[in-house]
This record gives C-alpha cells, sequence and structure tokens, in this order.
C-alpha cells in the first residue's frame, strides 16, 4: 500500500533519515520502535508529506504522493503532540474536520463516547490537558473509517483506562484487515497488537520483521526482551 | 477552499481587534470630515492617517494571526488538502476581513462627504495597500520560525517603508540638488507603495500645484492614463510578489 523508495531528509547539516526504502502492506499491524531522534516522526511525517524529503519517492498504492491529496481520505493520522486552534472547541474542531473531508462513509463515532467527549465537548482547546488532547487526536485518526492508521504514540499522556479504551479499538480495527503503523516507548503494550516489528536507530531501518522470525530467532516471547537480545547481539 | 475561507473569516471577524480598528477609523474619518470644512484639507489629513495606520494594523494583525494559526495549518496539512488552498484561503480571508473593516470604517464617510473621483481614490488605494501589507505580512511570517523574530521583521518592514525610506529620499534629493533629478525621483518614488498611494490621490486633489517643479514633473507621468495604469499595476506587483515567494516557501515547508 505505502512504499518509500531511498527517502533522505536533512534538516540542516543533521541528516535525520538515510536513505529508507520499506514496503508496507495492507493487513499488517507494524510497531516502529527506536530510541529518541532516530528519524521515526519524520518518517511518518514524510508519508503524510507535512515533511517534504530532500530526495526519494514515496507510492501510495503504486502512485507518487507528490502534489496529491487524495490519498490522505485514506490515513487517519494520530499526532504525537496534538496541535489545534487554540480558541475552538472540541466540537468545532471535529465538525470542521468532518466539513472539510468530504465524506460519505458511516462515521466511526465510538471513540467519542468511549473516551467521555460528548460531555466536554463545549471546552476550548487550550483549556485541555494533554490526554484530553490525545483522546481528540485518536477520535479524529479514526473518525473517518480509513484504511491506514498512522498512530504516533498513541498511548502517551492517557490514564490506564483511556489507554486500554484505545488499545481495544486498535485490535479492532486490526481485524478488519487495515494498516496499522503505530511508535512506542512502551514495548509492553505492544506485545498482542503488532504482525510486524521495524527498528530505527540514526536515521536507519536496522531491522524489518514479523513477530514470528522475531520470537524464533531470539527464542524469546516479549518484544521488549527480543528486541533487547538483539541489540547486544548486534552489538557484539 | 470556500469553507476554509469562511473558517478564516469566521474565525478573524470575531476578533475584537478587527473591531477597534473597524472603531478607530470611523472616528478618525467622520471627524476629519466634520471638523474641516474644506474637503479637499479633509481628504489630505485623512490620507496621512491612513498611510500611517492602515499598513501598520494590516502588517502586523495578519503576521499574528499567521503565528497564531500554525496549529490550525498543521491540523491542515495533515488532512487531505491542498496546501495551496491552504495558503490561498489564509490570504483571502485576511484579505476580505481587513478590506471590510476598512470599507466600512473609511469607505462610508468617505463616499458620504466626497462622493467623487478623490473619494473612489481614496478608498481603492487604502484597500491596495491594506491587501500589499497582508501579502507582505504572509511573507515575513514564513521567513522566521520564532513569532519574536517574524514580527520583528514586519515592523522594521513597516518602519521602513513609512519613515526611512522617504527619509532615504529626501537626503539623496539634497545631496544631488545641483542635478535634474526629478526623473530618477519619479521611479525611486514609485518602488514604495506608500509613496505610490499618496501621489495617486494627491493627484486627485488637484494641490500638485503648490508642490513646484517636481510636482509638474509627477502630474506629467503619473497623471496621465498610462501613468494610473503603470502605478496599479506596481501596486498588483507588490501584492503578488511577496505572496508567490512566501507560497513557493510554504509548498516546502516542513510542519
Amino acid at each position: 500500500m505505502i512504499e518509500l523508495i531511498h527517502i533522505k531528509k536533512n534538516f540542516g547539516k543533521t541528516e535525520v533519515l538515510k536513505d529508507i526504502s520499506i514496503q508496507l502492506a495492507a493487513g499488517q499491524c507494524i510497531g516502529l520502535i527506536g530510541p529518541n531522534a532516530c528519524g521515526k516522526t519524520t518518517m511518518i511525517k514524510s508519508i503524510l508529506s507535512m515533511v517534504i524529503p530532500t530526495s526519494g519517492e514515496i507510492l501510495f498504492n503504486g502512485k507518487n504522493i507528490i502534489g496529491d491529496v487524495a490519498y490522505k481520505n485514506h490515513i487517519g493520522y494520530m499526532p504525537q503532540i496534538g496541535r489545534y486552534p487554540e480558541n475552538m472547541s472540541i466540537s468545532q474542531v471535529i465538525n470542521m474536520i468532518k466539513n472539510i473531508r468530504k465524506y460519505n462513509g458511516q462515521i466511526d463515532d465510538e471513540l467519542w463516547y468511549a473516551f467521555g467527549l460528548d460531555g466536554v465537548s463545549d471546552k476550548k482547546m487550550r483549556t485541555l490537558s494533554g490526554g484530553t488532547t490525545q483522546k481528540v487526536s485518536a477520535t479524529l485518526a479514526f473518525l473517518f473509517n480509513p484504511d491506514i492508521l498512522i498512530l504516533d504514540e498513541p498511548t502517551a499522556g492517557l490514564d490506564p483506562l483511556a489507554a486500554e479504551v484505545l488499545r481495544d479499538k486498535i485490535i479492532k480495527e486490526r481485524k478488519k484487515g487495515k494498516l496499522i503503523l503505530i511508535t512506542s516507548h512502551l514495548l509492553n503494550e505492544l506485545d498482542e497488537l503488532l504482525s510486524h516489528v521495524i527498528f530505527m536507530q540514526e536515521g536507519e531501518i536496522v531491522l524489518y520483521k514479523t513477530i514470528g522470525d522475531l520470537y524464533t530467532e531470539t527464542g524469546e516471547v516479549k518484544i521488549s526482551k527480543a528486541i533487547g537480545n538483539l541489540l547486544k547481539s548486534t552489538l557484539k | 477552499m470556500k469553507k476554509i475561507t469562511g473558517f478564516v473569516i469566521a474565525d478573524i471577524l470575531k476578533n475584537k481587534i478587527i473591531l477597534i480598528y473597524t472603531l478607530v477609523l470611523a472616528v478618525f474619518a467622520w471627524s476629519v470630515f466634520s471638523l474641516e470644512d474644506n474637503t479637499a484639507k479633509g481628504v489630505l489629513s485623512l490620507l496621512n492617517v491612513i498611510l500611517l495606520t492602515v499598513p501598520l494594523v494590516s502588517i502586523i494583525f495578519s503576521n499574528i494571526y499567521m503565528y497564531n494559526s500554525s496549529e490550525f495549518i498543521e491540523l491542515l496539512v495533515s488532512q487531505p488538502i491542498q496546501r495551496k488552498t491552504i495558503w490561498l484561503s489564509l490570504f483571502t480571508g485576511l484579505v476580505v476581513s481587513m478590506n471590510l473593516a476598512f470599507i466600512i470604517g473609511v469607505g462610508i464617510p468617505v463616499f458620504i462627504f466626497v462622493p467623487d473621483m478623490t473619494g473612489l481614490f481614496i478608498v481603492i488605494t487604502g484597500m491596495l495597500i491594506t491587501t500589499i501589507f497582508i501579502s507582505i505580512a504572509m511573507l515575513c511570517s514564513i521567513l522566521s520560525r520564532d513569532k519574536a523574530r517574524g514580527i520583528g521583521i514586519a515592523i522594521m518592514t513597516w518602519l521602513f517603508l513609512t519613515l526611512i525610506y522617504d527619509g532615504l529620499v529626501l537626503f539623496m534629493m539634497f545631496q544631488f540638488s545641483d542635478y535634474p533629478i526629478e526623473k530618477p525621483m519619479v521611479i525611486v518614488t514609485a518602488l514604495n507603495p506608500i509613496d505610490l498611494a499618496r501621489i495617486m490621490v494627491l493627484l486627485q486633489v488637484d494641490v500638485t500645484a503648490l508642490m513646484g517643479y517636481t510636482g509638474a514633473i509627477f502630474k506629467h507621468i503619473f497623471g496621465t492614463s498610462f501613468g494610473l495604469i503603470i502605478s496599479f499595476g506596481l501596486m498588483m506587483l507588490w501584492i503578488i510578489i511577496p505572496f508567490l515567494i512566501s507560497w513557493k516557501k510554504f509548498r516546502n515547508k516542513d510542519l
């Protein structure tokens, strides 16, 4: 579905992405992990053409995304830090996005109610806590029933209850055969969710494997331990 | 595009600053015409006020509005909307609402007290100046991510075009007063949109006779319909060029 070909990105002199080539297909649930500042968010933002790569191509269903925006109709994106117009209320933001996206299908407002946003919908965005803002971001990402979900640190800032709600929702959407890309530092959360793992380090993809392969190669049954094992063995 | 422009206009019109701006302009315009018996004098006083305040408010308000919209822009870019649509909508929204404030504040009294070509010229040049400084403000806002720096650039641009530029021109005039500098002077003046607007209105009021030989030259060049077309063309370039540069920068901006 999504293909990155030799993507490079420099911010000034620092190389954030160094020649990344990767293919992501429908039905995969991919965990994108790696240390801070390894280029995860930059990679995600280049898929959404929020960041313009220095060189390389990104294909969506075989079509180059440069100059195209229609492909974003198929993507639900939850940013790491959601930034919204401060003097709009929650419901105004949701309605504005509904208004702008010409979406005719079934609106998926499950999270809206599950997070209890209907009770605080008149609150202005600037008064919201970090966690509530994350809930709005999550609701927006799932709202239009997209084929692809890109979730950047989805559970950071959410309370355990809300995180559980979101997790269940991700599992549910995964069963529908959607492509889901998650970045997270909380590896324990990802265990039952993922089908694939991408490990990035200093702008390069070090590893792209199915969970099964990862477990058999390392003899572990936890992602955190398996990655740790693998890193130790590569360091040696 | 219509929807986003609508959001921007609604958002700006809710802002109290725009309301105060309209009120202040209206108070100025009504009092100038009520106090002066001579409308030509009234027009000149109003012109001076307009050419000082309108650029300042347009550039500062638009610049701050662009910085405050950074979240809105980021949200829209992640949605299936062309960047061109976003940028054009913000520009159109600012142009429509700032010009609306100007028309209500200045346009109405001018059309009541000076219902002739002069009045029309004041309103048209005022609107052009408003639009020019919005365009420059958008460019200033994209030159720097840092809000303080961006606003600084905007203020310096305003200061340069309203005060420093004229000072430099005067200085040059005195330095080269022994030479026939009228024609180069015309060119130099025409490059500044505020001076251009001033000349366009002054020529309508017919006070150029008081300005001596230079005034005659100005009348000779800008008074013709050809000169008028050139003046409008230059003002349009002041709108189009900064906007195009800012749009080029926005197209490749990382959010």
